[in-house]
């Protein structure tokens, strides 16, 4: 997209993308004052100009230095071409300029130095940018929409059109595209435009003035229906765009804390916040479809219910134990409105006559099936999507070479506004400079063969210690596990009721102590290893907790899901005992008691961690610094809770409630304690890529695993015979395979429905064929990746060939303008002389 | 909405919400705000765009803009007159490119001009100097600093003129995820 630039020296008045100069001149005021004076007190002779010819000759490299000030003087040309003349302008020796005003005038209008700056240029660049806009939606723009100022030979192919239209020719051609645009793309250009917003409104007022005009004259009726729908839709949109905004959850509080710690603290809470939508979501799906329809018919209640004692909040177990919380009370037939009539069968496919009524009836089993399915299906969709999104932002496919630019220019947080803090941030950006300079000069500092040795094996001892220490502890879960469960099935009675139920929490406060715990050990050994980058120590801390979490999650899962089915068939007693009568509930139960414990123990961790230690060190030990909010541990943790809610959501419908309480009352726990006690952490956080990481994070390891045993539960576990919509069946699954049975029984022209049902779900082939096709997939856009690496290295050379080419271009322009004027003075000081 | 708001006529607002990251209500929000700065010089009553502006002192004083080392420069670049007096619109403008919607070319753009304090469309190594200094509160010394400043350019110059231009500052940008995330004011 060549430019035509007009060299031709007789016209000195040439201001290519400059439509209004006087407007410019407003601008750069204050600029231009300091130009004045400065000119005016250096008044250089002819001889000081010969020196300068001479010192062109030779092609220095920083010949363009000085084209700071002359580049703005070009701007101001326009308006004062009476005193154009070079003297005093191109020989200032404050602004060390060395070339003629001419090349100068030149170099100015040049479209790199207009960026941004002229409203010409702008309104220039977004007319290209909607013309590719319009030629990416259709094929070719009507050739009636065009002005007649186009030439006729490009009219309709986007070509750039003569830069010496004016100002208004080139306003009515992007008002005529922006007009042409849908809306959606229409607003985007606006807002995207770097202009100011009384010239927006300006181009918004004509754009719609034009289209005003345009309909008015030739639609139909059905046109202007669908127009006056269009807008109908619009204001629906922005008054649902002000109610959500109005919703906006703790605007003020996230406000506050980013003002004092800055985005990496205030990613904890967002993420918090995303979280909770999930749950909110999963809340919506399950009560909707599996609480509401049961709780409007509620089964037959067993005749020993249990009284409501204050442990049930902790435990679940007890009073809760029947009731819509768990997976127990959801019955296993279909929901009828004549419930009397119909004869309470075991099995979902007897159903009486009588059933058949007209009422709607609901299918609990195959309700409960695919409500968890398409809860799921759409969270994955939901986390595939936010992941995918937030790695496009953050992933940089060149390795970055640019940290001290970087540092200088994109570290500063503007969210941070109270004084402390930004005193706080400017030391650290003041630290991180300093070591980044250390480390750019003294990069060549090799560590000898010893020191290497010696580093290895610290580190080999720091992750042995690390790996001992979460095997001992799962090694106890399990048989603490193993033991806990063994002493519930003795049905000891010599124990009271309360105690026994009591010793249900055995387990969850185990291991959220080691949760606790453990962690800590964690930092304490990455101290002794004493990393050099900040980076890699998060993420050794990050990697190490991660791999404490998921084994633990392991661990547990293999006592739910394998230990606790297989042992549950035990002989039919008159015993409420929830492990042997409902597994399902058992494990809802245990789940619920997780959650709870594990927010106790965040409470007291917050608590001794953060409240308790600064009054210790403000008193006791009288340090001026606060504890710091480890924003990964806490991440991490509200990861934990989410998988736990997410195993738990088959066995506890009402799980998402309890955990949306939780994640409410965390948040305004943790913010109180993090104004209250902390300071914002010292080491650089990188937000976008953490953030990045967690997301990722909660996507694979938390969701996949939980997806992976729920659907492990749904295939293979037998469910228990005595409770839950699934009883009788071999597995959760057989209950859309009864009903395609059962649907291809009543109306044999869908047993094509049904035979595909049987190739393509049940058999496992089609999953293989579905996964490999996936990875085929992915490796063609890592090999894309690839080759757009080797692209902008490519590119990057031509820029710097590019810029080579500019000097010496501008260096042989200066010596033509030289050339051109030493004859005269020449004659001139011959004259004089 | 069937808000009674008498500040601003319906079209204006939807002008607003089309041109503008913001919707109605933080609109009205933002009126409340440029109104606190100075109650007896901004009119309650919009809807016929009044001509009032608002001297940088003012605008500078506001616990978002305080604190900020560059706050003097970022409202110099959203004034049409350069010295700092923002009507309502610039106002608006201002907090609308900070925001969080805003996208990156646009931000960069913005960015490009707060950190190029002689207005010259470069980066050169004075505009360097000062951002420097301003970053870290004078802290590092003068050669720590000249260092600093002569790494940058050359890690981001490309075309090799020893300043940055925008297109070399907007490339050292889109190498930096962080930068959406801090060059955000929330208002």
């Amino acid at each position: 997209m060549a430019r035509s630039v007009n060299f031709d020296l007789s016209q000195p008045d040439v201001e290519i993308g400059l439509e209004s100069p006087a407007d410019e001149d407003v601008v750069h005021d204050s600029f231009s004052r300091l130009i004045e004076e400065q000119s005016e007190n250096n008044r250089l002779s002819a001889i000081e100009l010969q020196d300068l010819q001479q010192d062109l000759d030779e092609e220095g490299r920083d010949s363009l230095a000085g084209l700071s000030g002359p580049a703005y003087r070009g701007w101001r040309l326009g308006s004062d071409e009476t005193e154009e003349d070079d003297n005093e302008r191109q020989t200032d020796r404050l602004l060390q300029d060395k070339l003629s005003s001419a090349t100068l005038r030149i170099l100015s209008s040049m479209p790199s130095r207009t960026i941004g700056r002229s409203r010409g240029a702008i309104i220039s660049q977004y007319y290209n940018k909607t013309m590719q806009l319009r030629r990416r939606r259709q094929s070719r723009p009507a050739i009636k929409d065009f002005s007649r100022s186009a030439r006729p030979s490009i009219r309709g192919y986007g070509v750039e059109v003569d830069t010496t239209d004016s100002a208004e020719s080139k306003k009515e051609r992007l008002v005529n595209n922006l007009q042409i645009l849908s809306v959606g793309d229409r607003e985007r250009m606006l807002r995207a435009m770097p202009l100011n917003l009384s010239e927006k409104k300006e181009l918004r007022s004509l754009t719609l003035k034009k289209t005003k005009t345009h309909s008015s004259s030739k639609l139909t009726c059905c046109s202007r229906l669908k127009f006056y729908i269009i807008i109908a839709l619009r204001h629906s949109w922005y008054s649902l765009l002000s109610f959500l905004h109005s919703l906006q959850l703790w605007q003020t509080r996230l406000k506050k804390i980013s003002g004092r710690f800055g985005s990496g603290v205030l990613s904890y809470f967002l993420f918090l916040k995303y979280l909770l939508f999930f749950n909110v979501f999963l809340l919506l799906v399950t009560g909707a479809f599996l609480v509401l329809p049961q709780a409007l018919y509620p089964p037959k209640l067993h005749a020993m219910r249990r009284s409501f004692t204050g442990l049930e909040l902790l435990t679940g177990a007890g009073y809760f134990s029947d009731t819509l919380m768990y997976y127990g009370y959801y019955s296993n037939d279909t929901l009828q409105r004549n419930r009397e009539n119909c004869i309470e069968g075991n099995i979902s496919s007897s159903a009486s006559p009588q059933c058949d009524s007209n009422y709607p009836s609901y299918n609990m089993p195959l309700a409960y099936f695919f409500t968890i399915g398409m809860a799921f299906f759409i969270t994955c969709i939901i986390l595939v999507y936010s992941m995918s999104k937030s790695f496009g932002q953050s992933f940089r496919i060149d390795k970055s070479h640019a940290m001290l630019a970087m540092k200088a220019f994109c570290s500063w947080d503007f969210k941070v506004i109270k004084k402390n803090p930004v005193k706080l941030m400017s030391e650290n950006i003041c630290t991180q400079l300093k070591e980044l300079l250390a480390e750019v000069n003294h990069r060549k500092f090799k560590n000898t063969l010893k020191q290497k040795l010696h580093k290895l094996l610290v580190h080999g001892l720091a992750w042995t210690i690390c790996i001992a220490a979460t095997t001992g502890c799962l090694v106890g879960i399990y048989y603490f596990s193993d033991y806990m469960h063994e002493q519930e099935r003795l049905h000891d009675v010599s124990k009271g009721r309360l105690l026994k139920e009591a010793s249900l929490l055995a387990l969850p406060v185990l291991v959220s102590f080691i949760n606790l715990v453990l962690p800590g050990l964690f930092n304490l050994v990455a101290d002794m290893e004493n990393y050099n980058s900040p980076s890699i120590r998060t993420y050794v801390a990050l990697s190490r907790n991660l791999m404490l979490k998921v084994s633990v999650l392991g661990i547990l899962c293999y006592h739910w899901l394998s230990r606790v089915p297989a042992e549950s068939d035990c002989p039919s007693s008159k015993d409420q005992d929830p492990t042997c009568e409902c597994w399902e509930s058992f494990v809802g139960q245990e789940l619920y008691r997780f959650l709870i414990i594990d927010f106790i123990f965040t409470l007291l961790d917050t608590l001794f961690g953060e409240l308790l230690w600064r009054l210790f060190s403000d008193k006791v030990l009288r340090r001026k610094r606060r504890p710091g909010f480890d924003i990964a541990k806490n991440v991490l943790h509200l990861i934990y809770g989410q998988t736990l809610a997410w195993l738990g959501v088959l066995f506890t419908p009402l799980l998402p409630a309890v955990q949306i309480l939780k994640l409410l009352l965390l948040f305004y726990i943790k913010t109180s304690s993090v104004m209250m006690n902390c300071q914002a952490p010292r080491r650089p956080y990188r937000v976008s890529q953490m953030t990045t990481i967690f997301i990722t994070l909660l996507c694979f390891p938390s969701f996949l695993g939980a997806s992976v045993c729920v659907t492990y539960t749904m295939w293979s576990i037998k469910p228990s015979g005595s409770c839950g919509p699934f009883r009788g069946n071999e597995s959760m699954f057989k209950a859309g395979k009864n009903w395609m049975d059962k649907l291809e029984k009543e109306n044999p022209h869908l047993s094509l429905l049904a035979r595909a049902h049987t190739y393509l779900v049940e058999n496992p082939f089609f999953l293989f064929v579905g996964a490999g096709i996936f990875l085929i997939v992915i490796y063609f856009q890592s090999q894309v990746v690839d080759g757009q690496r080797k692209i902008i290295t490519l590119l990057q050379e031509q820029i710097e060939n590019e810029g080579e080419d500019k000097k010496f271009l501008i260096s042989k322009l200066q010596s033509i303008h030289e050339k051109k004027r030493t004859p005269a003075r020449r004659l001139t000081s011959q004259d004089s002389g | 909405m069937g808000n009674k708001q008498t500040i601003f006529t319906d079209e204006q607002l939807d002008a607003y919400q089309d041109c503008t990251f913001f919707t109605r209500k933080e609109i009205l929000r933002l009126h409340s705000r440029y109104h606190e700065l100075a109650p007896h010089l901004v009119p309650m009553d919009y809807t016929n765009e009044p001509d009032c502006k608002l001297p940088l002192a003012l605008i500078v004083d506001m616990p978002e803009l305080k604190e900020n080392p560059f706050r003097n420069r970022i409202v110099e670049s959203f004034s049409e007159d350069g010295m700092g007096n923002l009507s309502f619109n610039e106002f608006v403008d201002m907090f609308s490119v900070l925001s969080e919607m805003a996208p990156r070319e646009l931000k960069a753009i913005y960015a490009f001009k707060i950190y190029d304090f002689n207005v010259d469309n470069y980066l050169c190594k004075e505009d360097l100097e000062k951002t420097l200094n301003r970053l870290t509160k004078e802290e590092l010394t003068p050669e720590e600093v000249e260092l600093v400043c002569e790494k940058t350019i050359e890690e981001a110059d490309l075309d090799g003129d020893n300043k940055l231009s925008y297109a070399d500052f907007e490339n050292m940008i889109s190498r930096a995820p962080d930068f959406l995330s801090t060059f955000h004011i929330r208002i």
